[in-house]
């Protein structure tokens, strides 16, 4: 062989090199343009997601309020004389009152002009207008001037969520009750105030009075059900498992089935509690008691699954270290194994109660999805949790139950990356390295 | 009295070598060791004494079964399943592995010191008063100063942390994780020290130290050290083991085994030619 040759050919290898880089490096290329494309539109949509949720959402925090002047005839509050509060709960007539100053202020004529202009103010009006009158019975006589709740038809109005410019039939605002709205605000007798309704009521057949503390409530006690019955048995579970248990057949179909557990849909679990805890235990029926067994269910492999990865976490050399010492496998579990894994064990927990607050079908099945308006009391009480409120007011045909259903999203949502995110914490803030 | 004489036999019917005479008294007595993980047969017959007070080390290379044998001495091979341990093991004459003995009791008598330091992710002081308390050896805080004290400074560490007791063992260095690990084992007051590769991750400077922790510590306790090392082998001990895929080949006492081994694979692993 030549020395030409050997140079011919140790330039064609050079070239050969140089061309497949240039693949190399194209390829390498195009694969990172795949994950930030992906990425993007991940973000993308979470941003369009959240923001419509927002959107829609963040006016249910608000609410539109309407002042009223009301004279307070002693006819027809207070007959007999007597203003204390329980008579005046009793006889007072402060509907009447009530559309009396009304009609006389906006001269409305005929029924039909009367129920409009009632239906322009919530029917919560004449409560608000009772209690006022109790604290105040020396009014008795004149006039006042109060602020009540708009119906939620004038606070969708308000909200600009009505538009004016449809034909009169497909408004649910008529051009009558725009002409005394439009007086009102020249009045400055509308003002938009803070819900707070939304955090200490419960749920209403009218949109503008509907809270979500009943759910909130409901929700809080389902939650304590799981978590006492699912923590210590998972945990147990784990650490039996993981540090005791002889390795066989039967501990290996365990483990197995729990595994599977985890991957069963939530509605059949559901199904269960409704054969299981109601059919045949006969416990009560929409309670978060049940609802809590059934989600401690669903939650149980979470934690079993976490709580032995966790577990495994813990170097063996802690173990030796106590065993050396003469520690027995329960202490060396109770001693130092357990409360090393604990941070692991929490976060687990957390995201598995995180998952069961954001459940809905299994509660479904277990009749949790009644209209309740009464604020639960107990975990034996009839109650409807967070999701399933959520669920009942998207399925609600009233226009103001929409930005209740993602005002309701948006307090769920704060939960859930509360939760999340103390999970984050803890892992952050006990990760070890041994 | 039988087993002297089961053993005995043993000893004469297997081409292994006799153990050769001890100036120090017996303080464990190994006979016919075999240890099997499942179907592996890890340690084959070995038959070993340990001297009282005095340093034995355990060589050869790796795998040979050297930490194996040491753990069937205060008998950490029960934590494995797979492991099966037969023969006589003997601490002052009573057999370790017998029915009636308790565990936790004997790895009290007999403390171990493992190759990573492992110190518990606990304060420095509570890695000491562990032990202690666990037995019920102390009754009151004052005396479990003075045991946590008294072993740090018997494992010459007490003047480094006595200001920082209250800091976590794992922020120490090594070679202080190491000799906190000693202390711990102290702590409880054992009769003997089973160290596996104590210094393999620690620096020169840190092995030196612990080398002459050793030396000081063989005036009260037994210890029995696996090293990877043959010079610090030659350095602490006064006996020396030396196993090669789960036979014990030689034992005897340390100069001799180095200078005048009887055995060509013995001679073969000091020289270098394999391990
Ligand atoms: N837990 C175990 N399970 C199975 N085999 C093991 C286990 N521990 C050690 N062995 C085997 O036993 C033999 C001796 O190991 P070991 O005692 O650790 O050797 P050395 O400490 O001398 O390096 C090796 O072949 C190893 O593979
Ligand atoms: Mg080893």
């Amino acid at each position: 062989m030549t020395d030409a040759s050997d140079s011919v050919m140790i330039a064609n290898q050079k070239e050969k090199v140089r061309e497949s880089l240039r693949k190399r490096l194209r390829s390498e290329r195009r694969f990172r343009a795949y994950g930030v494309v992906a990425i993007s539109f991940a973000v993308l949509m979470l941003v369009f997601l959240i923001g419509t949720i927002i959107s829609n959402g963040y006016s249910a925090f608000s609410q539109t309020w309407l002042k009223v002047d009301v004279t307070l005839e002693k006819d027809l509050i207070a007959p007999d004389g007597r203003t204390d509060p329980k008579t005046l709960r009793e006889n007072g007539d402060f509907r009447a009152s009530l559309i009396e100053s009304l009609v006389a202020k906006f001269k409305s004529r005929g029924r039909e002009e009367e129920r409009l202009l009632m239906a322009m103010f919530s029917t919560s009006a004449e409560q608000t207008l009772q209690e006022h009158v109790i604290r105040n019975p020396n009014e008795i006589g004149g006039t006042v001037s109060i602020w009540v709740r708009a119906s939620s038809d004038i606070d969708q109005l308000y909200k600009g969520r009505i538009n004016r410019d449809l034909p009169q039939t497909s408004r649910t605002v008529k051009d009558i009750q725009l002409r005394w709205y439009d007086l009102m605000a020249a009045e400055r007798r509308i003002d938009s105030r803070f819900n707070k309704g939304f955090f200490y009521s419960g749920d209403s057949r009218e949109p503008e009075q509907a809270g979500f503390w009943g759910a909130i409530v409901g929700s809080f006690f389902t939650m304590l059900v799981t978590l006492i019955l699912a923590f210590p048995v998972g945990v147990a579970t784990a650490v039996y498992l993981e540090e005791f248990a002889p390795k066989n057949r039967f501990t290996d179909l365990i483990e197995v089935n729990i595994n599977n557990l985890a991957a069963v849909p939530s509605i059949v679990f559901g199904l269960l509690g409704l054969a299981v805890f109601l059919n045949f235990f006969e416990l009560p029926r929409s309670a978060p008691l049940v609802g809590g067994m059934v989600l401690a269910l669903m939650t149980l492999p979470t934690i079993i699954i976490s709580g032995r990865a966790a577990l495994k976490a813990v170097p063996p050399s802690v173990r030796e270290a106590a065993l050396g010492l003469g520690a027995s496998r329960v202490q060396v579990v109770t001693h130092h194994v357990l409360p090393l894994a604990m941070p692991g064990i929490l976060t687990g927990t957390i995201i598995g109660m995180a998952q069961a607050l954001g459940e809905t079908a299994p509660l479904l099945m277990i009749g949790m999805v009644a209209f309740i308006v009464d604020i639960p009391g107990g975990p034996t009480d009839a109650s409807t949790v967070i999701p399933v409120q959520i669920y009942l007011w998207a399925d609600s045909p009233e226009r103001g139950f929409v930005e209740k259903t993602s005002g309701g999203i948006m307090v769920l949502l704060i939960f859930l990356v509360t939760m999340n995110a103390s999970a984050v914490y803890l892992r952050k803030k006990f990760e070890r390295r041994w | 009295m039988e087993e002297v004489e089961k053993s005995q036999t043993v000893a004469g019917e297997a081409s292994k070598p006799v153990p050769p005479a001890i100036d120090h008294p017996v303080k464990m007595r190994t006979r016919n060791v075999n240890v099997h993980y499942g179907e592996k047969h890890a340690i084959r017959n070995v038959s070993l004494d340990i001297g009282e007070r005095e340093v034995t080390s355990l060589i050869g290379p790796s795998g040979c079964g050297k930490s194996t044998y040491l753990r069937c001495l205060n008998r950490m091979n029960d934590t494995i399943d797979i492991c099966r341990v037969t023969g006589d093991l003997e601490l002052d004459g009573e057999n370790i592995y017998s029915d009636n003995v308790d565990v936790v009791q004997l790895r009290a008598r007999i403390g171990m010191v493992f190759q990573k330091p492992n110190p518990f992710p606990k304060s420095i002081f509570e890695n000491v008063a562990y032990g202690p308390r666990l037995h019920g050896l102390v009754s009151n805080r004052t005396d479990l100063d003075e045991v946590v004290k008294q072993s740090l400074r018997r494992a010459g560490l007490f003047d480094e942390v006595k200001d920082r007791m209250e800091d976590p063992g794992t922020s120490l260095s090594g070679g202080q994780q190491q000799r906190l690990c000693i202390a711990r084992a102290i702590a409880v007051g054992p009769e003997i020290i089973l160290m596996d590769e104590p210094c393999s991750a620690l620096d020169p400077i840190a092995t030196a130290r612990i080398e002459e922790l050793i030396d000081e510590l063989r005036q009260n306790y037994t210890i029995v050290i696996v090293t990877h090392s043959m010079q610090q082998a030659a350095r602490v001990s006064q006996k020396t083991a030396f196993f090669h895929l789960g036979d014990l080949i030689e034992h005897g006492d340390t100069p001799q085994v180095f200078t005048n081994p009887r055995d060509e694979k013995t001679q073969g692993y000091i020289t270098g030619r394999f391990g």
